[in-house]
């Protein structure tokens, strides 16, 4: 299922140096270094609180890091201002969890929103470009319908859309098959393969299903407790000796005891919480 | 919840908490003052930044938070006309001074009673809309995702509601000045046997457009509280769908507290020398 990567090392969508994030005075990444390859589905894995949702928060630009560098499209995204987030947000596409489609508008109208905040297109062409993605989305039909009317499965979709409408050079997705019926989940990840294929993009999955990170990863990063575990491809990472990775693989519950510290941390209350 | 379990004495535990409470609310009202900075710079600056404030969701919120509210607006403002003139002539009888009745419900209403009563209104209606709306937004990640496209939340969301606002609210109070005034006039000329034209003689001759514009200055000052308190409590929004009714009840209250509170001031402020 895997593509093969190019071995000529191909230059890096992303690059992130020696993270370290706090959230209040917890530490949650400590130290994360990893890159993402042009044109590669890289798979962010681990349980909750392994800190995956706040790498992704990260490379978005969202939060603010402590230390450390993150390098998307060659550009320094801690040293960003404004504007140059800005610039940044059109060659990004993000499909978040729940969709976060807005409520207020049809599925059309937040297709076409980044059309809308990014160009000077006329709106004839927007609505055009705004069928296109919905047709490759498999929502053709659709863009008069309020969110709140479409299923789970239709809303990630709806959300895919408006992420790939500009084009995006990297997409970010989020749990795409979080709350889905094997079904809906299994065609969520056809469709993200789709789109790296017909589109070429560099994609990032955020996920904790071992099945959909299979299926689409190229490479997949694990995160464990806010460090990274491994990075390797599918094979690689089933081929481990490291326990740890099998543990999750497997999903093997962990014993609890096994980690002294965490245990008194959590019999104190200082324990962190996911 | 029980907070955890410390080993620091009671006193020290009570002052941290204060201290903490103090820090919020000053931190709120800094939040406050930079939303209100942050919507005049997009206001100016958003078509140099290529992110223009569009006319379209103005006047979605002026028809939401204006047209909408008229009806209740203008029973509530008849109501209090009235009940003005009541107490009036009530009091007045006493001294045989119920002809002087008009002064007090035309000073009443346009310095006080309409721009309180239409802040009230506004402030249950549409800044609790407003931080429902916002605290749902946060919860579903569309603040995030907005921030993502490259869409500043405050220009997009913010703007709209404080324009539509500052512009609806003033003209609410214009339309409550009239309907209070008119009601109040009926009773009182059905009561003291005065015509409706004498009646509109005297408030005319005795209400001077300050009085109006002193009414007026206030909506413009409830305008911005009410909107900056919805948005900055739905934006606190912490947890699932029971912290968007928390915020959403926080903003009604902090609302017409702060409502009230300004009222009395600007009241002192504006009648001194």
């Amino acid at each position: 299922m895997a593509q093969p990567v190019a071995e000529t090392s191909p230059a890096d969508a992303i690059r992130v140096r020696d993270l370290v994030t706090h959230y209040g005075d917890r530490e949650i990444l400590h130290g994360i270094d990893m890159e993402v390859r042009q044109g590669e589905i890289m798979v962010i894995m681990g349980g909750s609180g392994s800190g995956k949702t706040t790498l992704l928060r990260h490379l978005l630009g969202l939060e603010k890091a402590t230390s450390g560098s993150i390098e998307l499209l060659g550009q320094e995204l801690t040293a960003m201002s404004d504007t140059e987030l800005y610039a940044m947000s059109r060659k990004l596409g993000v499909a978040f969890q729940g969709g976060a489609l807005f409520s207020s508008m049809t599925v059309g109208e937040n297709v076409m929103l980044p059309l809308v905040e990014h160009t000077d297109l006329d709106p004839g062409t927007m609505e055009i470009m705004m069928r296109i993605k919905l047709e490759i989305v498999k929502l053709a039909g659709f863009e008069d319908l309020m969110p709140s009317e479409l299923s789970g499965g239709m809303i990630k979709r709806a959300a895919f859309a408006r992420a790939v409408v500009m084009d995006p050079a990297v997409l970010f997705a989020d749990e795409p098959s979080a709350g889905l019926d094997p079904v809906v989940s299994r065609s969520l990840d056809e469709l993200i393969l789709n789109l790296r294929d017909a589109l070429g993009m560099t994609i990032v999955v955020v996920t904790h299903e071992l099945e959909s990170a299979f299926n689409i990863a190229d490479r997949i990063t694990m995160l464990d407790r806010g460090n990274i575990l491994t990075i390797g491809t599918p094979d690689e990472l089933k081929n481990s000796d490291n326990e740890r990775v099998q543990h999750l693989l497997n999903r093997c519950f962990e014993e609890d005891v096994l980690d002294a510290d965490a245990y008194l941390a959590r019999l104190t209350g200082d324990s962190p919480r996911d | 919840m029980a907070a955890p379990e410390r080993s620091d004495p009671a006193p020290v535990r009570a002052a941290e908490t204060v201290g903490k409470a103090a820090l919020n609310s000053l931190s709120s009202v800094g939040f406050g003052a930079s939303l209100v900075w942050d919507s005049a710079y997009w206001l100016l600056m958003g078509r140099r930044r290529g992110q223009t404030v569009r006319a379209q969701p103005i006047f979605a919120e002026m028809m939401e938070i204006g047209i909408r509210a008229l009806p209740i607006v203008t029973l509530l403002s008849v109501t209090i006309g009235i009940m003005l003139a009541i107490q009036g002539i009530y009091q007045l009888r006493r001294f045989g001074a119920e002809s002087q009745v008009v002064i007090g419900v035309a000073f009443g209403m346009t310095r006080e009673f309409a721009p309180l009563i239409t802040g009230i209104l506004v402030a249950g209606r549409s800044g609790s809309a407003l931080a429902a709306r916002l605290g749902t937004m946060t919860i579903n990640q569309e603040i995030d995702a907005l921030r993502v496209m490259g869409v500043n939340p405050i220009r997009f969301l913010v703007v709209p509601s404080l324009v539509a606002m500052l512009i609806i609210l003033p003209a609410l109070v214009i339309w409550a000045d009239l309907v209070s005034l008119l009601g109040a006039g009926l009773f009182i000329s059905a009561e003291l046997g005065m015509t409706l034209g004498i009646y509109v003689d005297q408030v005319l001759t005795l209400l001077q457009t300050g009085d109006v514009l002193n009414g007026l200055q206030k909506s413009l000052i409830f305008a911005v509280l009410i909107t900056v308190i919805g948005i900055a409590d739905g934006a606190s929004v912490k947890g699932g769908a029971e912290g968007v009714g928390r915020v959403t009840t926080n903003a009604v209250v902090h609302g017409i507290t702060a409502i009230v509170l300004v009222d009395m001031i600007f009241a002192f402020a504006t009648t001194r020398g």
